[in-house]
């Protein structure tokens, strides 16, 4: 932990003047965040003020105690870390990347959120797993996506509060451990019921009567879970049950009735920097499970590029040639454009010699099963513009027929042959399609996923 | 009068030219190729499928044996691409400790690309002052990691090792030492008639079917692409090193050998400031949890090999083995222009342009 601060401290150091106007920037709107919830925020400032004083009194507090629910995400939810690292990520995209200097403030104000949010999320998952049972999967998902989304703003939506929270609930979790490990023991299913019963009433006081049966199920499945796992490795569900208690640890704990209440009110009136933390903390929550990287609110650099491709082939070859297209933040916002299986050759050869676009160079060409169906996915890339796209096209497991690119671009040749060879892939035009790597006696496709290795002895 | 037919000439699996197990078979027409047909897969371990069955720092360990002349940027083609998935931000010390692993990989394997490209060609006494060099390199790796080769080095969020006591200085003293040798090599072979013959003028491509047949790294920069994703897509921390992206007009082999030897130097460029910005102490490894799940969805992500430009793509379920794992193999794309290269050309000149492209079959194969 130290030695991250050691390291954000030199990073401060060697982060240019230039970017400490972001900084003020940040501050604030996290000073003005802060004035919503002023007692949580005196906990934290203490210790701030200890390391750092004027500049960064509202980014260090964030960033200290985020630390704290860094290691604690570390050691129990994965998925901080990971939230955390996709604030970094996306500041990395938003090109502040060299700026390292609020990096704590954003990460502080998505950690907590996150791991908080992955605890909703994993109630949500359970209680989502406990409800497709009895009721219809659709309103448990539903339900499951308003626990996380709901719990999460009302809580610990905005940056300062956040962290009287997580560092609360350091210590509860610690507890939580403890009696997590105990009720694993004594096998004291009643007791996880009660507590399921106290955590739903205290987490989601929003959620009706259904909702809090479906997590006091979802709380017994965990109990049982942990049960289980006590016998051999009771690791991750203890964590997972820490983790939940310590929420609701933290929450009698740190954030009374009253307190929170008034941050509940906070987050009202608040409503526009709750809004933003919402979609982060949404974004956060899908990230864990669903599809991170989606802080659909920050436009993307790439965005112009996208929507210039997509209205050069949109002028050029209709409006239908394209099934998607979007911005894939998970790798480095690449522009995405998805093909229909009919018109990829028309898409790949307008991409290479519109001169507009000019994708003169193909990196990378290869398939995936994905079962319901296939997929291959092309990167080309421009010398010309020194910009990338991605070209994907979905095609029918059962008969997996696709256009070559090799009249395109020499350079699929062998990559074609490979998804041939190990997908089944059928490229039609390709000057010669063969079993590349495993020879023409090979039987069967590896890298679909129902491969049954052929043994001629069996 | 003397009568010629075509003959079918096979090279390879086993042959030293080949650097591997790679074979080639050749239609001759007298001594003149006519046609080449490459046949890989010797070596193929299915290094993909295995991945799926494999937790993301399982993984790891598998690249080393694709390039494994230069595993250290395989090492960090998969770390990058599963940080760059999780928005991991790696410590800056890490960051230090795994440029000037890769540059340092990057001289070992050229050095390998040039000691074996003159022995191909018939200089014996060259390849072993490329060996020489290259073993201080293997032994500085080997301090680093505890492999020679096979390093297993890098993490998801850094790297497994910090730099033993004085490391860093050992790479300061061999900077001088190895500008020296480069010289040395020039004088020994650059000039040399012979070899300038044998690779002069010979397997010449053009700028537009580099790019074509998708060739990259040297091989690419040879035909005059001033293109470098360490300068042009910077990854790590290379946009805080000054150095050169080596470019040659000409796109024949001499122009490949002159690359690699060019890009030496500037490597040797990057390690001088690296060193000089090297942190004194701080973390090895960003905080990353125990069990490493990439997030749902998919990433490309490519870096600049040695032998071009290397690629991961991650499709992700969330779980913690990853759903798809590719990696784009440099040497396998760059192999692809061979067949046109060979057509036309004296059979004596295939192994010039073979050992010019450079290839580790491990990679080839996959």
């Amino acid at each position: 932990m130290s030695g991250e601060k050691d390291l954000d401290q030199l990073k401060r150091e060697a982060a240019e003047k230039a970017k400490a106007a972001a900084l003020a920037k940040r501050q604030a709107k996290a000073a003005g965040e802060s004035q919503g919830a002023p007692k949580q925020e005196d906990k934290p400032s203490e210790q701030a003020l200890n390391q750092d004083e004027k500049p960064a009194q509202t980014a260090q507090p964030a960033g200290t105690p985020a630390e704290d629910g860094a290691d604690l995400a570390k050691k129990k939810a994965a998925a901080a870390a990971k939230a955390k690292a996709a604030a970094l990520a996306k500041k990395k995209r938003e090109g502040i990347l060299e700026d390292e200097a609020p990096a704590p403030v954003e990460a502080a104000e998505e950690t907590p959120v996150a791991a908080e949010t992955s605890d909703g999320d994993d109630l949500a998952k359970k209680k989502a797993a406990a409800v497709a049972k009895a009721k219809a999967a659709a309103a448990a998902k539903r339900k499951a996506m308003e626990l996380a989304a709901g719990t999460t703003p009302a809580e610990e939506t905005p940056a300062p509060e956040a962290p009287a929270e997580v560092e609360a609930s350091d210590d509860g979790d610690d507890l939580a451990k403890k009696k997590a490990a105990a009720v694993a023991k004594a096998k004291a299913a009643a007791a996880a019921k009660r507590k399921a019963m106290e955590l739903a009433g205290g987490e989601a006081p929003a959620e009706d009567t259904a909702g809090a049966t479906d997590e006091t199920s979802a709380k017994a499945a965990a109990a049982a879970k942990a049960k289980a796992a006590a016998a051999a490795k009771a690791k991750a569900a203890a964590a997972a049950k820490a983790k939940a208690a310590g929420t609701g640890d933290a929450d009698t704990a740190a954030a009374g009735d009253d307190e929170k209440a008034k941050a509940k009110a906070a987050a009202v009136a608040k409503a526009k920097a709750a809004a933003a933390a919402k979609a982060k903390a949404a974004g956060a929550a899908k990230g864990g499970d669903v599809s991170p990287g989606d802080t659909a609110d920050q436009p993307s650099p790439n965005q112009p590029f996208l929507e210039k491709y997509r209205k050069v082939i949109e002028e050029n070859l209709g409006s239908d040639v394209l099934e998607d297209s979007y911005i894939n933040k998970l790798s480095k916002d690449v522009p995405t454009l998805v093909a229909k299986k009919d018109t990829y050759f028309k898409v790949a050869q307008f991409l290479k010699y519109n001169e507009l676009l000019g994708f003169d160079y193909l990196s990378e060409l290869h398939g995936t099963d994905f079962v319901t169906h296939m997929e291959v996915y092309v990167h080309l890339f421009s010398y010309k513009n020194r910009q990338s796209v991605a070209l994907k096209v979905k095609i029918d497991r059962d008969e997996p027929t696709i256009e070559s690119l090799q009249p395109i671009w020499a350079g699929a040749n062998w990559p074609e042959c490979e998804a041939y060879d190990l997908l089944g892939i059928k490229f039609t035009g390709h000057p010669n399609l063969h079993r590349i790597l495993l020879g023409e006696d090979w039987v069967g496709h590896p890298l679909r996923k129902d491969y049954e290795p052929y043994d001629v002895e069996v | 009068m003397i009568r010629t037919e075509e003959m079918l000439l096979n090279v390879g699996p086993q042959h030293p030219s080949t650097h591997g197990v790679f074979r080639l078979v050749v239609k001759i027409d007298g001594e003149i190729i006519t046609e080449a047909t490459p046949v890989i897969g010797y070596l193929h371990r299915g290094t993909e499928k295995l991945a799926e069955n494999l937790q993301y720092t399982q993984i790891i360990p598998y690249t080393d044996r694709m390039d494994y002349l230069s595993a250290m940027t395989n090492n960090y083609v998969i770390c990058h691409a599963v940080e760059t998935m999780m928005g991991i931000q790696v410590p800056e010390r890490a960051d230090f400790l795994r440029v000037m692993a890769m540059e340092l990989g990057r001289i070992a394997s050229h050095l390998v690309a040039w000691g074996t490209y003159i022995l191909d060609l018939g200089a014996t006494s060259p390849f072993i002052y490329a060996f020489r060099d290259r073993e201080m390199i293997i032994n500085m790796l080997n301090e680093l990691s505890g492999a020679r080769l096979t390093f297993n080095y890098m993490r998801v969020g850094g790297v497994k090792w910090d730099a033993p006591e004085g490391w860093v200085d050992g790479v300061k003293e061999f900077i001088p030492y190895m500008r020296e040798q480069i010289k040395g090599y020039h004088d020994l072979v650059s000039g040399n008639e012979i070899f300038l013959d044998r690779v002069k003028g010979v397997g010449v491509y053009s700028k537009e079917d580099a790019i074509s047949y998708s060739l990259s790294g040297p091989n690419l920069r040879s035909t005059g692409v001033k293109w470098d994703l360490r300068k042009d897509e910077p990854y790590s921390i290379y946009d805080r090193f000054d150095f050169n992206v080596v470019t040659k007009e000409t796109g024949d082999c001499l122009a490949r050998y002159h690359v690699r030897l060019e890009e030496i130097e500037e490597s040797l460029k990057i390690l001088e400031q690296a060193c000089e910005q090297f942190p004194a102490e701080g973390e090895i490894l960003a905080k990353v949890p125990k069990i490493i799940k990439a997030p749902k969805g998919e990433a490309y992500v490519r870096i600049e090999a040695p032998r071009g430009e290397i690629g991961c793509y991650i499709s992700s379920d969330g779980k913690k083995e990853p759903y798809r794992l590719k990696f784009r193999r440099p040497s396998f794309y760059n192999l692809q222009i061979l067949p046109k290269l060979l057509i036309g050309e004296n059979i004596a000149n295939l192994v010039a342009i073979l050992g010019a492209v450079d290839i580790v079959l491990g990679e080839v194969d996959g």
